[in-house]
């Protein structure tokens, strides 16, 4: 049930782009996040496109893969185009029954389409080729600065990597809990939304009570264990840039330049090259 | 020399109202006094209640004593500098499983102490390496401890505990939540450690099977020190035990029976060998 979501599960194989820095990856999924939504020229698309699609084809993950995650936000895609569609005003195209197209609608919701499903791939390539715990550290060592303004970076840390690891168990747990109940005669199908919504308290009543105990026990495992925060702590497995990953700042370098290069170039071109948002 | 020492050892729990008042005290340990050999693997018996989880953790420092005194290896457990060589030479092992392993990689996890510890990389690879071969989980080093049995994330525990480098490990009822296999896997294990290693072993269960093996065991009832001695002498008290609500060994059990009916029997029989032999020995 919850745990056919594929959307950004960890991909396991060997490549490239596993083998990169979790930093790098991370900075490149936030760099290329920017690219999508500071270009407005229609062509910079190409560009991005052939970066991500060569990402992918290193990735070794499968393109299936991929989409078969995105299926579960597809609804929320086609929304997001059916309303700028229809509810952007400005110059008609079309119009029947009381819905009227514009020209500007129609390229709103077009941007929006590519950029929202670029924006999912490209960060959803991110999860599935970095383990979360990788992605744990890459995030501590590079909020690293943010210690001296007291930013609680490798509490944050400790937090999702734990969240991480017992979303499983809890969802494990869920799934019992459910059963058990339907057992006894609960329904979780029927009935309006608001008798949805209180058949789930008997659900999440047990669930919340248990969570609560994990919590307490894995406190007080931590501390038998010598953790005490942060400080003093040393790493099994140390983040250290190789070769590889500069090569990939690189490479990320090149495409921002490209990024903005087609789209100025194309600003100033006339007809078919020159479609832009808005 | 003792690895653990409890000097008149009591501990009150407070409860509290709704609104956090003070409503009283609940007395889980009182007047607990007894110590612990370097080497010696110890069993802690008693039902439910009777105060051997509040006792174990006094010896990790988790706890600390209304009154009296806990030492681990010469170190008062009152004594705040200390805390950390405390937890580190005291190991601890908790009943479920999945609420004590961190990590979610079986080497990451037992990595967790020695990087709380400040070990250098290399060493920790070195200990966690060493450490998951004596619980004869080396395999599977790089598994999700999700995907593992209860028996074999219970080793993973203990491998994390000894990549601590611990002096004493305190186990407090590790087979609890497992099935019978599992069981066996997880007291061969920690049998292993106290008998290759030399680690302290302080076991807490009540399942009987597991304490045969004991040099020495504690019954706790109502936080009091019911009874101790070797298992042999332990067992041979029949009505004590079952006075305490505790069973005794099936054999033994059958053992007692048998002499209460006149056979000749020696007391404290333990294992079916034992027993096998005694009534060989009554008809030659
Ligand atoms: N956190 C707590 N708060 C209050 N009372 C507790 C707490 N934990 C245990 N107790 C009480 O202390 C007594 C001893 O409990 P415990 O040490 O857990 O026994 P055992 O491990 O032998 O089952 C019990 O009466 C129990 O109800
Ligand atoms: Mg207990």
């Amino acid at each position: 049930m919850l745990r056919d979501i594929t959307l950004g599960q960890y991909y396991q194989t060997d490549s490239v782009i596993h083998r990169l820095d979790p930093r790098v990856k991370l900075v490149g999924t936030l760099l290329f996040i920017i690219s999508l939504f500071v270009v407005n020229q229609f062509p910079v698309y190409l560009v991005v496109l052939v970066f991500l699609g060569s990402v992918i084809a290193l990735s070794h993950v499968p393109l299936g893969f991929m989409l078969r995650g995105m299926k579960a936000i597809a609804f929320l895609l086609i929304l997001a185009f059916v309303c700028n569609l229809f509810l952007t005003p400005g110059d008609i195209l079309v119009s029947f029954w009381k819905l009227r197209i514009t020209k500007q609608g129609l390229s709103t919701a077009v941007f929006m389409a590519i950029r929202l499903s670029l924006l999912i791939v490209g960060s959803s390539l991110m999860t599935l080729t970095t383990t979360p715990n990788h992605l744990t550290d890459g995030l501590e060592k590079l909020l690293n600065p943010l210690k001296k303004i007291r930013v609680p970076v490798h509490e944050i840390s400790m937090m999702m990597s734990i969240a991480l690891r017992f979303i499983p168990i809890l969802l494990e747990e869920t799934d019992k809990i459910m059963k058990a109940q339907m057992a006894r005669g609960a329904d979780f199908d029927t009935g309006n939304l608001i008798q949805k919504a209180k058949a789930l308290i008997p659900l999440l009543v047990p669930l919340f009570i248990s969570a609560f105990r994990r919590a307490n026990d894995l406190a007080m495992a931590m501390e038998a264990r010598c953790y005490r925060g942060g400080d003093g702590r040393t790493k099994m497995k140390p983040l250290k840039y190789e070769k590889r990953d500069f090569a990939a700042y690189g490479l990320l370098l090149f495409y921002m330049a490209a990024c903005a290069g087609v789209n100025i170039l194309s600003a100033h071109l006339p007809g078919i090259l020159s479609w832009h948002l808005g | 020399m003792d690895i653990i020492k409890a000097q008149d050892l009591s501990f009150d729990y407070i409860r509290r109202d709704e609104e956090g008042n003070v409503e009283g005290t609940t007395r889980a340990v009182n007047h607990v006094s007894l110590s612990v050999s370097q080497g010696d693997f110890v069993a802690i018996l008693g039902h439910n209640g009777s105060g051997k989880s509040t006792f174990a953790k006094h010896l990790n420092a988790i706890l600390m004593p209304t009154e009296g005194t806990v030492w681990v290896d010469g170190m008062d457990t009152r004594e705040e500098a200390k805390i950390w060589d405390i937890r580190q030479e005291a190991g601890m092992v908790f009943q479920n499983p999945d609420n004590q392993i961190i990590g979610q990689v079986v080497e990451e996890d037992v990595g967790f102490g020695p990087e709380n510890m400040g070990v250098p990389t290399k060493e920790i690879w070195e200990r966690v390496e060493e450490s998951l071969k004596a619980v004869g989980m080396y395999e599977y080093r790089k598994y999700s401890p999700n995907k593992l049995s209860g028996g074999q994330k219970q080793r993973v525990s203990i491998a994390g505990v000894l990549a601590m480098h611990p002096k004493c490990i305190v186990l407090d009822e590790p087979t609890a939540m497992l099935d019978p296999s599992g069981r066996r896997e997880v007291i061969r294990a920690v049998r292993a450690l106290n008998m290759v290693e030399h680690v302290t072993v302080i076991l807490i269960t009540h399942y009987m099977e597991e304490i045969i093996h004991a040099d020495h065991v504690f019954v706790m009832d109502v936080g009091k020190v019911a009874m101790h001695g070797t298992p042999k002498e332990v067992f041979s008290r029949v009505e004590e035990l079952k006075a305490l609500r505790l069973g005794v060994p099936e054999v033994t059990q059958l053992a007692w029976e048998l002499k209460q009916s006149g056979v000749n029997l020696p007391e404290g029989i333990l294992t079916v060998e034992e027993l096998t032999e005694a009534l060989l020995q009554c008809r030659g």
